[in-house]
């Protein structure tokens, strides 16, 4: 039956050939949707802070500098949480602990994102501003430069919160891509580090931590694509205001994601509509070469890995 | 070390060297134990860390969510605001509708693009290209995906509709299944597929009846953590599928979901709609978790 051969082949070949259309679709309908806004405004949309449905006036870094900003609080919170977690993974926990445990953080990731934003809001915002902005606050009410970071209303909604928010929520994406990249460690160099007498601390920073820092960054990058492009957590708790004349961590802001959620649907055809979708545009260039980035250093490792053995 | 090598300090001067540095030795190792106990501590901190999370996010979704199970939930349209009764028939059976229709349309491209990666195109470009965009695919922003289908197809039709929602979740169902398909497919051992050939059986039927089943445990479990998934995808349906606040089994009007429903009462002040958002905050969160685990246990009790 050389037919059903055929069919068969043309069939998954087409398969293929859609997902590639996809990626193709979707920027050239990005582009389209954003002609509009990309002719009125050109590059410098990038760097205007007006964002004026009523006259009708577009800039988009209010929303770019919110989603850069609550995206780096998350790496910065999520990596050595998520390093530790790997490290407790491969080297410490008793061999009966790793399944349920490695199982607990990937249902972390489980959990739908409109889960943690309403969480968020309605539990963990208010706690974080009873016991965390307003002791912070008091510790730098008098000092220059940081105290302008933690100034304003402690009402548990702004960047600090969406980056919080956004931590716990990529810990398990960082922390499962580090457990198995530790894990494909020859187990000899680890056993020669340690029969020549170094401690766990050692053998995972100086051996571990070297042979797979590719693997690592890729898999922090991976994190920071997914905190880029969250949309529902950070929309519940970001407090969606187009500000940016206080830098403080604890003011209400915009991300590209919450600016699209709340108001594409409403926006008029037009200048507002072309430039929200352009916003998206940059976001998905943004993730694009972040997430290219990671695929082609864990990429690498993976093909070091070939070689060595 | 160089004062213990010179030879002309004398036996006593010797001495005192190395007595100093063993107690450099042991000072330095003191050190390094301790480094090590900090680092180890810290590490389970961070475990407890992750996991403390986890069972928080658990006990509240419960703590506030259970009170509002009951039958009206299942039985009773979203309500108006600061009503007495109402429940979420619409949005369960709007969410029911669109994540059933979209995996049926998502896994089978998926599978079969998974088949293509590693049974065709293991070296040529087009599945290195492939794999390297569905790679990029699974973790880009669902919203982009919303506005993709916003674009070609509501903006088209000048109207929102539940067919929308249907396509915009099943471009998220397709990466996922492509991901599993091929990662399990190419743990079949080539014996299996050298024997079936060896028998004079043809490409697809080697596919269909060896390879594709002797992979189907692996297979089924991606599709379960797809639907998972796109169980609480909020954003792609927020400009696709819109909401409704009524009953509707009409793919070409706007249809309510669970996920966007809870977004519109949570953001809302009203008690009674908060209490209904939390319920299905509730809803979801167990539909998915039970989801996630039996993906899981079904995958290791065939490996």
């Amino acid at each position: 039956m050389p037919w059903a051969d055929l069919v068969f082949s043309v069939l998954a070949h087409g398969a293929a050939w859609l997902t590639l259309a996809l990626l193709v679709g979707i920027i050239i309908s990005l582009i389209v949707g954003a002609a509009p806004a990309i002719r009125e405004y050109g590059l410098g949309f990038l760097w205007s802070t007006d964002w004026d449905p009523v006259q009708n006036k577009y800039g988009g870094l209010v929303m770019i500098y919110g989603t850069l900003m609550t995206s780096l609080i998350a790496l910065v919170i999520a990596v050595p949480v998520s390093f530790g977690i790997a490290l407790f993974l491969t080297e410490l926990s008793p061999a009966w602990l790793k399944r349920p445990l490695g199982t607990a953080v990937e249902l972390l990731a489980a959990v739908p994102s409109i889960v943690y934003g309403m969480w968020g809001l309605l539990v963990f915002g208010p706690l974080l501003a009873t016991f965390v902005q307003q002791p912070l606050q008091g510790l730098f009410s008098g000092v220059p430069y940081l105290g302008a970071l933690f100034s304003g209303p402690p009402v548990g909604i702004g960047l600090l919160s969406a980056g919080i928010i956004l931590a716990i929520m990529i810990i398990p994406f960082i922390a499962s891509v580090m457990r198995d990249v530790f894990e494909v460690t020859p187990p000899m160099l680890k056993e020669s580090a340690y029969g020549l007498g170094s401690t766990t601390w050692e053998v995972m920073f100086k051996v571990v931590l070297p042979y797979t820092k590719t693997g690592v960054v890729g898999g922090i990058m991976l994190g920071l694509g997914r905190a880029l492009g969250e949309t529902m957590a950070v929309t519940f708790v970001i407090g969606n205001m187009n500000q940016l004349n206080s830098l403080s961590l604890f003011e209400a802001a915009n991300s590209i994601t919450s600016a699209l959620a709340n108001e594409f649907a409403e926006a008029g055809e037009g200048l507002h509509q072309a430039s929200l979708i352009y916003l998206g545009l940059v976001l998905f260039f943004i993730t694009f070469v972040v997430l290219a980035f990671s695929k082609v250093l864990l990429a690498r490792l993976k093909k070091g890995e070939g070689s060595r053995s | 070390m160089s004062s213990v090598m010179e030879p002309q300090g004398g036996a006593a001067a010797l001495r005192g060297a190395s007595s100093a540095l063993q107690a450099s030795r042991v000072r330095m190792h003191a050190k390094r134990k301790r480094v090590n106990a900090i680092a180890l501590t810290l590490s389970l901190a961070a475990m407890a860390f992750g996991v403390f999370w986890l069972i928080w996010i658990l006990v509240e979704t419960v703590r506030l969510g259970i009170g509002g199970m009951s039958l009206a939930l299942f039985t009773q349209m979203t309500p108006p605001p600061q009503a007495e009764d109402g429940g979420l028939a619409n949005a369960i059976f709007g969410s029911v509708t669109m994540v059933g229709l979209a995996t049926l349309l998502g896994t089978p491209i998926g599978i079969l693009a998974g088949v293509y990666l590693a049974e065709y195109g293991q070296k040529g470009w087009l599945g290195s290209a492939t794999r390297f965009i569905n790679d990029i695919l699974l973790a880009a922003p669902s919203i982009v995906i919303g506005l993709f289908i916003y674009s070609v197809v509501v903006a088209r039709m000048k109207s929102f509709s539940g067919f929308a929602g249907v396509l915009a979740l099943a471009l998220i169902v397709i990466p996922v299944v492509i991901r599993t398909t091929e990662n399990m497919l190419t743990l079949i051992p080539n014996a299996l597929r050298e024997a079936a050939y060896a028998l004079g059986t043809p490409k697809w039927k080697v596919i269909m009846t060896v390879t594709l089943k002797a992979a189907r445990a692996g297979v089924i479990t991606g599709v379960l953590l797809a639907l998972a998934r796109i169980a609480g995808e909020t954003a792609p349906l927020l400009f696709t599928a819109l909401s409704n606040q009524f009953w509707t089994s009409n793919l070409g009007e706007p249809m309510a979901s669970l996920p966007v429903t809870i977004f519109k009462f949570a953001m809302s002040p009203y008690e009674n709609w908060q209490k209904l958002a939390w319920a299905g905050v509730f809803l979801i969160t167990v539909g998915v978790l039970v989801l996630n685990i039996l993906a899981r246990t079904f995958l290791r009790n065939k490996h």
